[in-house]
């Protein structure tokens, strides 16, 4: 399904203050047969900072995919969500929301800030696993993304 | 309008005139009838003086029968325009003379009659004898008075009556639309602090108290209702606040039960199955036992957790009551459970069912936990569920037979408490938690649930909603 010309890789970038979960998301991306760059970030602020090129984060490319969660330490992941979406040149990147949440307002808050899906995360490795290659397959191979 | 629709005020106001204008009527009746009796017997009184110096004068025209004489005697009368007939008889009792001249002669008695002065129909007759000093009767002096003098009088007196009375009443009515208030203010003025308080609901005001009278007292009774009213009410907001202090809590732990206690845990989990997963050729069959009842043992804590929080979340996240059509809210529990129907070939009945006032969403997962229980402990025989109602006075009873396992009587409390459970988790599984949901679902809509069950025959769930706002039990 990829393109000839398209060579290079998808950037991803994980927002995530568990490393037990980003460990957990290398291992199901490393098994992925897309090329893919994981760039996780452990906070809201450090995201803001990743999103914009701010210090070190001068030379990282622009993300093709935010995997976000929710609960973050320093600036909330609903802030950060709502910063991204009233952003011109961020908004139209896809912000997957994968929390341990689900609780209704946290869903219906999430929509309500445009996020493009909500997942929460399961108990389960496989299950895990599983739902992290699906999000990369369904944003990267099935859905039509905007022009770079 | 009538007497008692009056306000207060001409209430009071006609009661004081009423009762002055009788007191009035009543004096004024004693002084007019005073002054009639009084002038009555100082007419007679007048008369009988007259009569007395007129027959002294007559003797002598009576002794020599000198009508002439008598004639200009009686005629001095004219001095005595009341005096409307006179006349004198001589010893016999004939009419001797009479005055005035004109005086038709039927309208004297033929004969005079006893002695002394008496009344007769508006008039006053006299009979005076006449004699002279120490000797024998000479004959008899007839005098007939009008007694215009005496209707002047009472005019007079009645009329000067009716001065004073309406004076009076004019004063009475003045002084009673002063003083009626004394009495109308203070009830005007509780009537008012309680249209404030229940129009506005605000319990602060007070009634102003304006004497040390019984409405006073009653003013003083009334405010400390009130204060006793607003001191419940602030308890109760100081209790309103608390609970909604402890739900807000609550739902907080709720929260956070179902996030941050579950991120560990999804971290116990994951990490031991990754550990299996890359490692899992270096351990043995007795390591990968550990593995597996490492991750059954998070598997667990988690669907815990979930049934806590779902737990917790009748009260707080229900919906208000709505009539509702049960046989709809069944027909909804057959599609959730139309699988394991299927899987044990259970056999789901009904009688047609009522509509009741319930939290939809919350009669769907009552019945579903109830009839899914009935499916799940099933025993031998295939599957069998009724589920009917039953109208009693003020409630509906519902009733789920089926033909299962049954419980033991001993059991009938405790299967309603949360994670109470009668067989182990390799029988049947689940966490025990269906049935205390059922029974927090009943008890938000003000019902109850009970069980009857005989082991090995079937068990049957009972619960009763009330009809109260909702449609009448036949």
């Amino acid at each position: 399904m990829t393109e000839a010309i398209d060579v290079r890789p998808v950037e991803i970038l994980l927002v995530e203050d568990n490393a037990g979960d980003v460990e957990l998301a290398r291992e199901a991306l490393r098994e992925c047969k897309l090329r893919n760059n994981l760039h996780a970030v452990g906070d809201g602020v450090e995201a803001s900072a990743f999103l914009h090129r701010r210090g070190s984060y001068a030379s990282r490319p622009r993300p093709d995919l935010i995997i976000l969660d929710l609960n973050l330490p320093k600036r909330d992941g609903r802030d950060l969500l709502r910063e991204i979406k009233e952003d011109e040149t961020l908004k139209r990147i896809p912000v997957v929301i994968l929390t341990s949440s689900a609780a209704e307002e946290d869903i219906i808050r999430s929509y309500s800030l445009h996020a493009n899906c909500y997942v929460t995360k399961p108990l389960g490795l496989e299950q895990f696993l599983k739902v992290v290659r699906s999000i990369e397959d369904f944003w990267f191979t099935i859905v039509k993304l905007p022009p770079r | 309008m009538a007497l008692r629709d009056w306000p207060i005020k001409q209430k009071l106001t006609a009661i004081l005139l009423l009762i002055s204008f009788l007191v009035l009527l009543l004096t004024s009746a004693a002084f007019v009838t005073y002054e009639v009796v009084a002038f009555r017997q100082t007419t007679v009184k007048n008369l009988s003086t007259l009569g007395r110096v007129i027959a002294a004068n007559s003797t002598a025209s009576l002794a020599f029968a000198n009508r002439a004489d008598a004639k200009e005697i009686l005629s001095a009368l004219r001095a005595e325009p009341h005096v409307v007939a006179a006349a004198l008889y001589d010893k016999d009792g004939r009419l001797f003379s009479s005055y005035p001249a004109d005086l038709p002669g039927d309208s004297l008695p033929a004969a005079p009659g006893r002695d002394g002065y008496r009344f007769d129909r508006g008039y006053v007759i006299g009979l005076e004898p006449v004699a002279e000093v120490g000797s024998a009767r000479l004959g008899t002096l007839y005098l007939k008075s009008d007694m215009k003098a005496v209707s002047r009088t009472l005019r007079l007196s009645a009329a000067i009556a009716a001065g004073v009375m309406g004076i009076s009443l004019l004063a009475a009515y003045l002084l009673a639309a002063v003083l009626q208030r004394r009495i109308s203010q203070p009830i005007l003025a509780l009537a008012e602090t309680a249209r404030a308080v229940s129009t506005r609901q605000d319990y602060s005001v007070r009634a102003p108290k304006l004497g040390e009278d019984e409405l006073g007292l009653l003013t003083d009774a009334f405010n400390q209702m009130l204060g006793r009213i607003e001191e419940q009410n602030r308890d109760l907001r100081k209790l309103i606040t608390e609970l909604e202090r402890s739900n807000k809590e609550l739902e907080q732990f709720a929260y956070v039960a179902s996030h941050d206690l579950q991120e560990p845990l999804r971290m116990v989990s994951s990490y031991t199955q990754l550990l299996e997963r890359r490692y899992g050729d270096k351990l043995d069959d007795k390591g990968r036992t550990f593995i597996a009842y490492a991750v059954d043992g998070a598997t667990r804590m988690q669907r815990l957790i979930n049934d806590l929080l779902e737990f917790s979340r009748i009260s707080t996240r229900g919906k208000p009551l709505q009539p509702v059509d049960v046989n709809r809210v069944l027909g909804a529990v057959r599609g959730n459970l139309s699988l394991a129907i299927q899987e044990v070939g259970a056999l789901v009945t009904n009688d047609e069912l009522p509509t009741v006032m319930a939290d939809e969403t919350q009669l769907v997962q009552l019945l579903q936990n109830l009839i899914g229980n009935a499916i799940k402990f099933h025993g031998g025989e295939r599957p069998q569920v009724h589920v009917s109602a039953q109208g009693a006075a003020t409630e509906w009873i519902f009733a789920v037979r089926d033909n299962g396992i049954g419980i033991a009587p001993e059991y009938f409390e405790r299967i309603f408490v949360i994670f109470q459970r009668l067989h182990a988790r390799g029988e049947y599984p689940g966490t025990g938690i269906g049935l205390a949901v059922c029974r927090r679902i009943v008890e938000r809509h003000g019902g109850r649930i009970w069980v009857e069950s005989t082991p090995g025959q079937g068990s049957t769930f009972f619960f009763a909603l009330s009809t109260r706002n909702g449609e009448q039990a036949p």
